[in-house]
């Protein structure tokens, strides 16, 4: 039986400490309020001071409760009986079910050996042309979708786990509003997928510290199945909360902060969950779809701009739509040769021409004048808007690169599209 | 391990406080005994009888009272052959044998052998008995991959040694005894393939540094043309995310004109370098012949590994790059990103305490970034042979913005700048150098007056266009328009380069000159258009026989044809050939 301490030396934001002996770094510890008991986690050892990290916050601790250390790092239960659960930040239920606590695996564990890797070769369907067709998402890839709060990533998000052909949805929601929260349970549900998706939930009314624990937790459950042979998708929304807990925290524990208050460590730490993401050669897989809102729509901001130096690339999503320009999948290149003759041609040909439009639209808001070719270019974009980037179009890549060629006729004579003629021959539809 | 005994007393993230009851040394190794693991830690301060310890790994599980060991030695890698091909984790650890041992996941505390014991090296002895030698001497030879390694004497063997005993030409591994030195007093040494040597310190064995004057082809047009890099000179590669760092330096990596490459992915993605060690193996070095990987060393010590030995793991590829420059050979290191490691710095420092700096880095960030980039150079050794070590290191910008302090630091020492832009990469004009913000103080292929001149265009080019958005094509002069067509040319057709192209994306020296001169004729030519529209049209025209022609072998008859059709296309059209373009073109044929 471990040792009881019930004198707390110091209470600073959520950290206590305590004089201990025997303790281990990253060990948890039970401390009982009045409030009931939460989890506590070492996070410095000074001599005989413990400094802890109280998962329900400081708030009414008092210095005479109980501290009791359980000799053991935070772990979680692993297993078939996670499907179709919910849990808080810290593994506790938040569904009616029981609480699990056979088969427990830590979490934040080593890193993969760079050389155990394979290089991506599985396109992961989603029926989103904007993806699909022009920014492939690739097995094994982490991708965070940089938006402004008030666009519907979650939506989004929902919805590329519904399409998405994964054995298993792991959410990992930080700071997530309670309707968020509830919609993601009920679209799930209708759509049959809440069996094959577990549910790591911290919403924004929840102590901050279980934020931060969100992100080794689900992906410590999906590395083990992983492990076991499962394609897993992890959806991770938003991660500016939860570099947002880790500003927080820093700051109460006087560490100096490096950009606009994040701590120095923001990169590492962002990147250590990221690079969870892969593909084990023999077994399954882990990819990484997230949701990183810019706030006042600056990319420069330290957190999506740590972001998109760890991530293989980004969704732009703007005004409900995922922008050609700023988003890139730089994994795309491993599939995109091997799904259809003209998928390449499309991509590359129709953003070309969109980006002629947008400077079509430019020079007509300064009022230079339209010749017939912007004219042409002007018919195109809205057709593009319409039925390639409206978010309720939900096509298979194949549709999409037909429906293509079908807005390419729509306005253009063959060779103003500027493709190969060996394609055009092929593709081109020919009139009825 | 020295007598020196240690108790833990603190942990705070990866660093250690220790009570130690005897003599220690700034930066030596130590070890954290935990649960039956040793856990390598290096030693960053002394106070008192209390030193701190960064820790190569996570230490999670350490507690107060755990025993250390002290091993003496400052952090050293090892040196001898088989280092080629290798890949390493920041401290030398072979990743694949760690692999082998391990599985899927690192392990914390296992740490094999850097030079494998097992493999036996065809050994020519070159020194005899009775022969005066000092540190860096040559004693024998060994064949490596495509290279005749120098075995010497062990660089730790400061002063002089008499020749004891050599071993005659036969098969050995590294630990084997190779020669016996006595130095003054009589004492003997047994010598080895292999040493060890602190990465923290440079190699200085060599008779002078001299002056980097000869370009290191890159087979990149902007570069080895507009900005180019000297054999044992420095550059730096900043740039946003996704501006295309990384794959510059993979193009760099395969056809730089070295003999050896060094790639130091430092706290990068891990994907970035399974895409090299899967490419090497399969892709032919022109100069040898055989696999680029035979060439190439790996040093691996990526975003999600321990953050220490993301700082150790510069280091390490550095000593490894001035070991086979005292082979007389032209090493490149190619950093990526070095602002990694200066952050790994950084969260060492605020676990110190220490004051800080810009940003939260430490005051000696830019002394630091110095003394690194300084151990490039091109050296004359002592038998009067030459080696280099040229540096190429990435930087990661907070925002983008150069206006930081490691871009800033890079920045006072390096010899050329790269800098990529948002702009560029947005537009997918690759690589995305931007070619008026960047500068190279290194002469390259051509001759500095010719490569200004063609420079001037870009520059005009790039005013007129910004004019134009202003008061539209129809306020723009004909004259002013022509300029702006020629820099674009010069832009779409020689800077930018398709790096996905077989043949494109790497250009011989002799290939570049060729294509110089023609894009100088344009440039220097003068044009009789009858209004913008047939001006745009003739140089779309021209960009597309241009772009279709770089995409062909040179020297085959396909290319032979091109170049003649292009040429009549161009007759057909130019008139008057400025004076400068004329002698440009005269100094090239
Ligand atoms: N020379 C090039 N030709 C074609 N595409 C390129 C080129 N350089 C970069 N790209 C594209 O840009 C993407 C990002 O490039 P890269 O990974 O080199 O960026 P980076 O500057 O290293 O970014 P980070 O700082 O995030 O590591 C690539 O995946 C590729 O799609
Ligand atoms: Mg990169």
């Amino acid at each position: 039986m471990k040792k009881v301490y019930s004198h707390i030396e110091s209470i600073k934001g959520s950290v206590i400490t305590v004089r201990a002996t025997g303790v281990t770094y990253g060990e948890l510890a039970e401390v009982k309020t009045r409030f009931g008991v939460s989890l506590a986690e070492v996070n410095r050892l000074d001599e005989d001071m413990v400094s802890l990290q109280v998962f329900a916050g400081g708030r009414g601790i008092s210095t005479g409760d109980e501290v009791r250390f359980l000799g053991n790092p935070m772990r979680v239960s692993f297993g078939d009986s996670l499907k179709g659960r919910i849990f808080t930040g810290s593994g506790e239920p938040r569904d009616n079910g029981p609480t699990l606590s056979e088969n427990l695996i830590p979490i934040g564990g080593p890193s993969v050996n760079p050389t155990k890797r394979i290089i991506p070769r599985e396109m992961v369907r989603t029926g989103i042309p904007m993806i699909d067709l022009f920014n492939t998402l690739v097995k094994s890839q982490k991708l965070p979708i940089f938006s402004i709060s008030g666009e519907p990533y979650n939506q989004l998000l929902a919805r590329i786990a519904m399409q998405a052909e994964v054995d298993l949805i792991i959410l990992g929601g930080m700071g997530l509003k309670y309707d968020d929260y509830l919609f993601f349970k009920d679209t799930l549900e209708e759509g049959g997928s809440l069996q094959k998706t577990i549910m790591f939930v911290h919403t924004a009314a929840d102590p901050v510290v279980e934020c931060l624990m969100v992100p080794d937790i689900s992906l410590a459950v999906a590395e083990r199945f992983a492990l076991k042979g499962l394609n897993v998708l992890v959806l991770l929304t938003d991660m500016t909360n939860f570099a947002d807990a880790m500003k927080e925290i820093a700051i109460t524990q006087e560490q100096v902060p490096s950009n606009r208050g994040y701590p120095g460590d923001l990169y590492s730490q962002l990147a250590s969950r990221y690079e969870k993401a892969v593909d084990f050669a023999d077994s399954g897989s882990i990819t990484i779809l997230a949701v990183t809102t810019m706030p006042g729509d600056d990319v420069t901001h330290p957190v999506p701009d740590n972001t998109g130096y760890i991530t293989e690339g980004q969704f732009y999503l703007k005004g409900g739509r995922i922008e050609p320009f700023g988003s890139l999948s730089r994994l795309k290149q491993q599939v995109n040769g091997r799904t259809r003759a003209d998928h390449r041609a499309i991509m590359d040909g129709m953003i070309k021409l969109f980006s002629a439009y947008r400077d079509t639209l430019e020079k007509k808001s300064m009022g230079f004048q339209m010749s017939a070719w912007d004219q042409k270019l002007l018919k195109y974009g809205e057709l593009f808007e319409s039925e390639m980037m409206d978010l309720s179009v939900n096509i298979p890549l194949e549709g999409a690169l037909d429906k293509g060629w079908e807005i390419l006729a729509a306005c253009f004579e063959p060779q103003e599209t500027g493709l190969q003629s060996k394609l055009i021959d092929q593709f081109w539809p020919k009139k009825a | 391990m020295t007598n020196t005994k240690g108790a833990v007393t603190g942990v705070n993230g990866n660093m250690v406080s220790v009570r130690v009851d005897g003599t220690v040394s700034m930066n030596e190794v130590a070890y954290i005994v935990v649960g039956g693991k040793r856990l390598k830690s290096e030693i960053i301060r002394v106070q008192g009888d209390i030193v701190q310890t960064q820790v190569f790994e996570m230490t999670k599980g350490i507690k107060v009272g755990d025993p250390v060991e002290f091993t003496g030695e400052m952090l050293a890698v090892e040196l001898g052959p088989g280092l080629l091909g290798k890949i390493y984790d920041g401290l030398q650890n072979p990743l694949p044998e760690v692999a082998a041992q391990t599985g899927y996941f690192l392990e914390p505390g296992v740490y094999l052998e850097a030079l494998p014991r097992n493999v036996k090296w065809s050994w020519t002895p070159v020194a005899k008995a009775g022969d005066r030698v000092e540190r860096a001497d040559l004693l024998g030879t060994v064949p490596e991959g495509a290279f005749t390694h120098r075995v010497m004497v062990p660089f730790t063997m400061y002063g002089s040694y008499t020749v004891k005993s050599i071993k005659p030409a036969g098969e050995y591994a590294v630990t084997d005894e190779v020669a016996v030195l006595e130095d003054e007093s009589g004492a003997s040494t047994r010598v080895t393939m292999m040493f060890q040597w602190p990465v923290k310190r440079a190699i200085d064995c060599y008779a002078e540094r001299l002056k980097p004057v000869e370009p290191m082809v890159t087979k990149t047009r902007i570069i080895d043309t507009f900005f180019p890099v000297a054999k044992g000179g420095t550059y730096c590669i900043p740039g946003p995310f996704g501006a295309g760092k990384t794959v510059l330096q993979q193009v760099t990596s395969r056809n730089a004109d070295v003999d050896i490459v060094i790639i130091a992915a430092c706290g990068e993605r891990a994907g970035e370098v399974v895409e090299t060690l899967k490419e090497f193996p399969e892709l032919l070095d022109p100069r040898t012949g055989k696999s680029l990987m035979e060439r190439t060393i790996i040093v691996c010590n990526t975003s999600s590994m321990p953050v220490a030995a993301r700082e150790a793991s510069v280091y390490t590829a550095v000593t490894m790059a001035e070991y086979y420059r005292q082979m007389g050979l032209n090493v490149l290191l190619l950093a990526d990103s070095t602002s990694r490691w200066a952050q790994a710095m950084r969260e060492m420092s605020g676990r110190l305490e220490e004051i800080p700096g810009e940003e939260a880095f430490p005051a000696y960030l830019e002394s630091v970034i110095a003394s690194f980039y300084e151990r490039a150079g091109i050296v004359r050794l002592k038998d009067g042979s030459k080696g280099s070590v040229t540096i190429g290191g990435t930087v990661s910008p907070a925002g983008g913005n150069f206006e930081e302090p490691v871009t800033q630091a890079t920045l006072k020492v390096v010899g050329a700048f790269h800098g990529l832009s948002r702009e560029r990469s947005d537009a997918r004009k690759y690589p995305a150098i931007h070619p008026l913000d960047s500068w190279s103080k290194y002469g390259g292929l051509l001759d500095a007056s010719s490569v200004a001149w063609a420079h001037s265009f870009l520059k005009r080019g790039t005013e007129v266009g910004q004019m134009m958005k202003v008061v539209g094509e129809e306020g723009t002069s004909l004259d002013d328009f022509l300029v702006y067509l020629k820099g674009e040319f010069l832009d779409d057709v020689y800077l930018q380069q398709n790096s996905f192209d077989a043949v494109d994306a790497s250009v011989s020296p002799e290939r570049q000159k060729a294509s110089f001169r023609s894009c100088v004729r344009i440039l220097g030519s003068s044009f009789d258009f009858k209004d913008k529209d047939a001006a745009r049209a003739w140089f779309n025209q021209l960009r597309q026989r241009f772009l279709d022609g770089n995409g062909i072998e040179w020297g085959t008859d396909a290319y032979v044809s091109a170049e003649a059709e292009l040429k009549a296309f161009i007759d057909e059209r130019v008139s008057g050939l400025d004076k400068k373009a004329a002698r440009i073109i005269e100094s090239l044929e």
